[in-house]
């Protein structure tokens, strides 16, 4: 039975770029405000799972054609790799490092390797969120 | 100015209450679901005014979430309560 659900599918093709954008600043705004990788993460799963909602399993893989075990493991290796940079340089493990620059469109701005870390925790939030709701969902 | 917000917050907190009596007695799984997404709403509306209560900006990205989580709950119960599975393998088949 095919089900006419135009509304839904229009609604959500405008609420997942306002929710992706949200996570986006949650996850950038970590550093000084709530937020940070893990919530910026689960938010991300939520629009990827209101977009499994709305739209069916097969039109969401062919959408983000993305292998989400790998995203655990990149992230991990993010995380990993960012810890043992300091390694390299005679530092103890897990030293961060900061520093100012001027980038050419927000000017003075504090680059750090937490946000790098932070990023390896954010892709294993959404890998494996998404391994789990998907995994459940395409069971009969 | 502070006997405002207490009387607004002391008013949604009465109306959680009656909606809670309807998500306890409501007959219908529908009328249990609109009574879940009230309730998110008036939790989002006590955040707010929480949020002014002691003077932070801090909460305001708590509004959003909540309103996306219950955006997003509700429509999972719909689909549920219309089509059977929340998500679908093959929708065009």
């Amino acid at each position: 039975m095919k089900v006419n659900n135009v509304i839904l599918q229009f609604t959500t093709k405008i609420v997942f770029f306002i929710i992706f954008f949200f996570a986006v600043h949650i996850f950038f705004a970590g550093h000084y405000t709530p937020g940070g990788g893990f919530v910026g993460g689960l938010v991300t799963a939520s629009a990827i799972v209101l977009l499994l909602v709305a739209f069916d399993l097969k039109t969401v893989r062919s959408l983000l054609p993305i292998n989400y075990i790998y995203m655990v493991a990149i992230g991990l290796l993010i995380a990993l790799g960012t810890a043992s940079i300091a390694m390299f340089v005679n530092e103890p493990f897990f030293t961060h490092f900061f520093d100012y620059f001027y980038l050419p469109l927000f000017g003075k701005t504090s680059l750090h390797t937490a946000a790098l870390f932070d990023f390896g925790v954010y892709l294993v939030v959404v890998g494996v969120t998404m391994t789990i709701i998907q995994t459940i969902g395409e069971d009969e | 100015m502070i006997y405002f917000i207490w009387t607004a917050i002391v008013i949604i907190a009465l109306s959680m209450v009656a909606l809670l009596y309807r998500v306890v007695k409501g007959p219908t799984p529908s009328d249990r679901v609109i009574a879940l997404d009230s309730l998110g709403i008036t939790l989002i509306c006590l955040v707010a005014l929480f949020t002014i209560l002691v003077e932070t900006s801090f909460f305001l990205e708590i509004i959003l979430l909540l309103a996306i989580l219950s955006f997003i709950g509700t429509i999972a119960f719909s689909k549920f309560i219309e089509k059977g599975d929340i998500i679908t393998r093959d929708d065009s088949r």
